[in-house]
């Protein structure tokens, strides 16, 4: 069996690499796929945790929490996605560009 | 799903159902006539206040411990109602000014609501989360709300990939706690590190992942840089929930989380959140003397305040101050909520129809043309000052008191001193209003006038008998300590 921390070491990339996306990347539909790569980084944290609190063949409540709090994270990130896109669209409407430094009515 | 779990999410709810109904109803609404929606609106706040308060005295935990009904959830619950129920009967006649009257605005704000109140009553991470998003979502799309006005959409594109980045954060946070204890429910989690169960590594990370998620909610320096554009670009009514409800929101999950989940923790986080604290004091009144216009000016403000009752959070990092620390939290809060909020409407009342900068030279005149306005918005700017006779100088008083009590004399230094500075362009505005002649009269709707003048009286009753709303905040909090 590979060990946790092995997934954790990958969620732990992943995380950086979403996180440096946001902070590097100039394309609002690329920063947005960034953050999905968060919390997705979180997770993979999360289903490798909770398959080492399973005991073997019985169904710890431990393990189910953690499960669990998958499903919220997909759920919220697709509602986050349908906000995020829609005023990533009318944003396009308006300015015909989606590139966040051309965003710059508001100084700062 | 019991009586208790039901009863335990009842003001909940009662709000999300009536959002629901709402927005069918808000269908048969003619478009001229959106104020309907907004009465609506309005009673459903009532409605949701009546029934947090019908629940006092209860103590009540569900669905196996994730959510509690106690006084803290109803103190932050009735702030944010209150907020909410003062936007909702400003809004009509902004919206209708500037065209942009959707039945949409107040069933996203009663949204928003919602998540704020099951903020504070969550007792489990992911109901933490659940509630953030709740929280967050909506009011992305208020911001953007003057569509297609470009500093709208601008404000609501940036808010929300940083708000999306913090979650982002939040979760990481999260999942680290979870390996570290293998619970993500707050009484398990410390249960787990008092057994030393818990692994500290991923814990502290955790911890830490957490507190830059609320950071960015509770507009925190390092993570404030969201603030001054966002507060700028919104419409000013949503600007004036934002600065109320999504800091009481954040606030009220902070401080569960960290006084719950984590006081075994305390001798790291303390001192991390007193030196967040102190930044966030320094560089939010200081940057708030450049800004020409009184959105941004307002908007380091609020980051400002952010810094005073973090201070409170780190002073709650020593138990045996803890329940002083947390109940002069809350009365800050309110008191922040009600000087704010007065300000803010003071702003809409003086804002152009196109005006999209809003420069402090706009209240020239004002004493003038408007004197009992005027007098109303210098309450207000003294409050925010932390002079007396009025509720923001109790709130800063058991601020301080509570950080050295608790042995952070120098955060408490810090704080007066960033008073004084924040004095300087408080005043100015003062200054402006009262010295400097003006164009001439101001139209004052008369939802306006009610809402600033039951700040006003608020402001100077609550400063001179703090007394009774403090001992409300203690006992707010007596359930929260008992538990933990």
């Amino acid at each position: 069996m590979i060990p946790t921390s092995y997934y954790i070491l990958l969620s732990a990339i992943l995380f950086v690499i979403g996180a440096t996306g946001v902070l590097v990347r100039r394309n609002a539909i690329v920063i947005f796929m960034s953050v999905e790569l968060m919390l997705n980084s979180a997770n993979l944290a999360f289903v490798a945790f909770a398959r080492q609190f399973q005991p073997a063949g019985a169904v710890s409540q431990a393990a189910l929490s953690g499960q669990v709090f998958v499903f919220f994270i997909m759920t919220v990130a697709a509602a986050e996605v349908a906000v995020g896109l829609a005023l990533i669209v009318a944003i396009f409407k308006t300015k015909h560009s989606i590139d966040v430094d051309e965003v710059h009515q508001l100084k700062g | 799903m019991t009586t208790s779990d039901f009863n335990a999410i009842l003001p909940v709810l009662v709000l999300t159902s009536w959002a629901c109904v709402l927005l069918l109803v808000d269908l048969w609404i003619p478009k001229d006539r959106k104020a309907i929606t907004a009465w609506l609106a309005a009673a459903g706040l009532a409605a949701t206040l009546a029934v947090v308060w019908l629940l006092s005295g209860f103590n009540l935990s569900g669905f196996g411990g994730m959510v509690a009904l106690d006084g803290f959830s109803r103190f932050v619950s009735a702030v944010v109602l209150v907020a909410g129920i003062v936007v909702v009967v400003i809004a009509p006649g902004y919206l209708n000014q500037r065209q942009i009257e959707r039945g949409e605005f107040y069933i996203l704000l009663l949204f928003t609501i919602s998540g704020a109140m099951l903020m504070a009553s969550a007792s489990d991470l992911v109901i933490v989360f659940l509630a953030l998003e709740l929280l967050s979502i909506p009011l992305y799309v208020l911001a953007g709300f003057a569509r297609p006005r470009a500093e709208s959409e601008e404000s609501a594109l940036k808010y929300f990939l940083l708000g999306a980045f913090a979650s982002g954060f939040f979760v990481y946070g999260v999942a680290l706690t979870y390996g570290a204890t293998a619970s993500t429910n707050f009484q398990q989690i410390a249960a787990a590190v008092a057994a030393g169960q818990a692994n500290l590594l991923l814990l502290s990370g955790g911890a830490a992942l957490i507190l830059v998620g609320l950071g960015f909610k509770v507009a925190a320096v390092p993570f404030h840089m969201w603030t001054p554009d966002v507060y700028e670009g919104a419409p000013t009514v949503v600007t004036a929930f934002m600065s109320v409800g999504a800091k009481v929101g954040g606030f009220a999950a902070l401080l569960r989380v960290f006084f719950t989940a984590f006081p075994a923790l305390s001798a790291n986080w303390a001192p991390t959140i007193a030196l967040i604290a102190a930044l966030t004091m320094t560089l939010g009144n200081v940057a708030a003397i450049a800004q020409s216009s009184i959105k941004r000016r307002l908007a380091y403000s609020s980051i400002a305040h952010a810094g005073y009752i973090l201070m409170a959070v780190v002073a709650g990092g020593a138990a045996a101050f803890s329940q002083f620390a947390a109940s002069s939290a809350l009365f800050y809060l309110l008191a922040y909520g009600i000087m704010n909020l007065g300000a803010w409407a003071v702003v809409i009342a003086l804002e152009k129809r196109d005006g999209t900068t809003n420069p402090i030279d706009d209240f020239a005149g004002l004493g003038a043309a408007r004197p009992g306005l005027a007098i109303a918005m210098t309450l207000f700017m003294l409050s925010l000052t932390g002079l007396p006779p009025t509720v923001g100088f109790i709130g800063k008083f058991y601020v301080f008191r509570a950080a050295i009590d608790a042995g952070y004399m120098w955060l408490a230094l810090i704080g007066v001193v960033t008073s004084l500075v924040s004095a300087f362009y408080y005043l100015r505005v003062v200054m402006v209003m009262w010295m400097k002649p003006g164009e001439g009269p101001v139209a004052l709707p008369r939802s306006l006038g009610w809402v600033v003048g039951v700040m006003a009286v608020a402001t100077l009753v609550l400063g001179v008998v703090p007394a009774p709303l403090m001992a409300a905040a203690g006992r707010a909090l007596l359930s929260l300590f008992a538990s933990a």
